[in-house]
């Protein structure tokens, strides 16, 4: 029956080409809009991953307790064989060191004294080694307002309103004035190599972003870091994963009780994170409900048309004899083959867009110009595994649901009026 | 007739006893006659007892009174060369690596000294305790085998670095053996204890201070004297700024 009914569709192009495009495009355009919604939502957290976070970080159990404050005098120690050992462990992921840390930026005249002076949030991570691949995390190169990147020791890249408040001009000389390691006051001569926006107001304000280790130069941080981020190579924090990951390496460390001994926490289990984590779940569960909603009653819509749109066919089908169990049952696998190859043509097409999406991105730092919220300048689209089977629900149910409930008007009409109805 | 004689005897020894213990003020100036000196030259050996290493850090002051002060650092090589230059209340500091001179000043002066358990702070304070605390004597105790004195400070000028101090004064030599200070909430921020007092050109000195700063992980910072010299001549040039560059 199944040949028969395939048969019947593939020649009457008017019962399968314009359902099957209706229902491929309400699927394609769900699948693209999970992919996107997923993707937007998770840039706010990729955001602070890239940043600060990592979608895990590996820190001393001290550093982890008091982390807001950054504490590098419980920075781990002995990093070269950590981060060897991490990545014999976890080789699917890409592993970063980072030190993060506060002070002064003097900026001396021709004189040497003090100019200018104002309080700095510093960022140590690696610039200088070949192919590093921290530049790209933190959009550094997009984000030069003047000058150039470090190309050299010495070189730092101060926020534009940061060398604006202090005058200076990328080739500048500053002063870091902060604490070491251990405490002590440093005073650390920079070069200034280019200002950056990163449309933040707190890292506009006075970010600094200098080579790991001229950090360590400067902070007394021999072969020690604050922090070892961790990231997935496809760019995407993955909770789940994440977790698994902490607790595995955590494994190895849980009867230590030594305070410097190191733990890795997924990006959900670093302050509120977890909180944020939950909430944009949540969030991109609900957009997606609501779309997914509306989108299969568009195409319930589209299968109940075209059953009514039948009408005249299924009455000369009954007048010929036909039972009506038969036409309702062969209208329903007609929506169930119509649905499926929808469904199928839609998936991969809005998997293939969101693949486009994710790989290239959509650009939209002509509209970030201004903007005070730290968002990312180009939008990812974000493939899951939801997106595998989301489109059916609109595409196959919604349809053939469409379908039965128009088809009930077979069961409703006499046959004694058929032929009235067909004479009119 | 026998309970009067009781009486004036008990009296007798009570106002003694009281008429033998100096007051508060009398101690703390025969303590700063030992502890100042019109001006002074020492080498001193800093070890910074920090949570997971110590650190030994080697220095070389000069100083005048309370007010003038210079300090070059010797070693670890990290530091060495660098110099702090104290007059009245302003410090200054140069680090030979960058060739800049810093001033040290407002919150910057709560930082430690060289990550000791000292802060610029404790540094810079250097009025007399009688003209920035009241003090009452408020018993005794022995100390390392030494009767001291306890005195109880309290801030009577709004700008103390510390609300209140208690001190445990040598009674014979009248020299500091241990010295707590606290915050205006009654927090004890700090404990210092001094050692290995020797009498050093006819004054008690302590040649050996191991400070904690309690809301600071560590065990504490010793500050060991490896050489004193009292009263010596001091070029003038030493106190500028200039001479932080030299």
């Amino acid at each position: 029956m199944i040949k028969f009914l395939l048969k019947g569709l593939i020649r009457d192009k008017s019962r399968s080409r314009l359902p099957v495009i209706v229902v491929a495009t309400g699927v394609m355009l769900t699948v693209l809009m999970h992919a996107y919604i997923k993707g937007l939502m998770g840039d706010t957290i990729e955001m602070n991953a890239r940043f600060s976070n990592g979608h895990v970080k590996v820190m001393t159990k001290a550093y982890a307790e008091n982390m807001n404050q950054t504490p590098n005098d419980l920075a781990l120690i002995g990093t070269a064989k950590m981060l060897s050992n991490l990545k014999n462990q976890f080789p699917e992921m890409e592993w970063a060191q980072r030190i993060q840390f506060g002070g002064l930026i003097d900026a001396p005249d021709e004189n040497g004294e003090t100019k200018a002076q104002g309080p700095a949030l510093g960022i140590g991570l690696d610039l200088l080694t070949a192919g590093t691949k921290e530049t790209f995390r933190l959009n550094l190169t997009n984000s030069l307002v003047r000058g150039k990147m470090p190309e050299n020791k010495g070189e730092v890249l101060l926020s534009e309103g940061l060398s604006q408040k202090l005058s200076v001009n990328p080739g500048d000389k500053v002063t870091f004035i902060g604490s070491t390691m251990n405490g002590s006051m440093t005073v650390f001569n920079f070069s200034v190599a280019g200002t950056l926006s990163f449309g933040n107001e707190i890292l506009d304000k006075g970010a600094i972003i200098v080579d790991i280790e001229d950090v360590r130069n400067a902070l007394d941080m021999s072969d020690a870091t604050g922090e070892i981020l961790g990231f997935f190579q496809n760019g995407f924090y993955d909770d789940e994963s994440a977790i698994n990951t902490s607790e595995k390496f955590n494994s190895a460390y849980s009867g230590n009780p030594d305070e410097f001994a190191p733990v890795m926490k997924s990006l959900s289990q670093q302050g509120s994170m977890g909180q944020y984590v939950a909430m944009s779940e949540y969030w991109v569960n609900y957009i997606a409900f609501v779309f997914i909603i509306a989108m299969s009653l568009v195409l319930w819509n589209a299968g109940l048309l075209g059953g009514l749109r039948r009408y005249g066919e299924v009455g000369i089908r009954l007048a010929m004899g036909e039972e009506k169990g038969q036409v309702y049952r062969t209208m329903i696998f007609e929506s169930v083959i119509i649905g499926l190859a929808g469904s199928l043509i839609g998936t991969f097409l809005g998997l293939f867009f969101a693949w486009l999406i994710q790989k290239y991105g959509i650009d939209i730092s002509g509209l970030m110009k201004g903007s005070s919220i730290m968002m990312p300048s180009i939008i990812r689209a974000r493939i899951t595994p939801a997106d595998y089977y989301l489109g059916f629900i609109p595409g196959l149910i919604s349809t053939v649901l469409g379908t039965m409930l128009s088809g009930i008007g077979i069961y409703k009409r006499q046959t004694a009026r058929l032929f009235k109805e067909l004479e009119a | 007739m026998k309970k009067h004689i009781i009486s004036i005897i008990s009296f007798t020894i009570i106002s003694l006893t009281c008429l033998s213990q100096p007051g508060a003020d009398e101690i703390l100036k025969k303590v700063e006659k030992n502890m100042s000196s019109d001006n002074r030259v020492f080498e001193s050996v800093m070890t910074i007892h920090g949570n997971r290493t110590s650190r030994t850090i080697t220095s070389r002051t000069w100083s005048v009174g309370d007010k003038r002060s210079f300090t070059e650092y010797l070693s670890p090589a990290r530091e060495q060369g660098t110099k702090m230059l104290k007059l009245e209340n302003q410090l200054w500091i140069y680090s030979p690596s960058t060739d800049r001179t810093i001033q040290i000043s407002g919150h910057m002066l709560r930082q430690s000294v060289m990550g000791s358990d000292l802060s610029y702070e404790d540094m810079m304070d250097d009025r007399k305790l009688t003209d920035v605390y009241t003090s009452v004597v408020s018993g005794e105790e022995v100390i390392d085998s030494r009767r001291s004195y306890i005195l109880d400070l309290t801030a009577k000028v709004t700008d103390a670095a510390y609300h209140s101090r208690k001190m445990w004064i040598d009674s014979e030599r009248f020299v500091p053996l241990r010295e707590e200070l606290f915050a205006k909430s009654g927090q004890l921020l700090k404990r210092t204890n001094l050692s290995d007092v020797k009498q050093i050109e006819g004054r008690w000195f302590p040649e050996t201070v191991i400070y904690k700063d309690i809301l600071k992980q560590g065990g504490g910072t010793e500050f060991k004297i490896t050489s004193i010299k009292f009263n010596q001549k001091i070029p003038e040039y030493i106190f500028t700024k200039a001479a932080l560059k030299q």
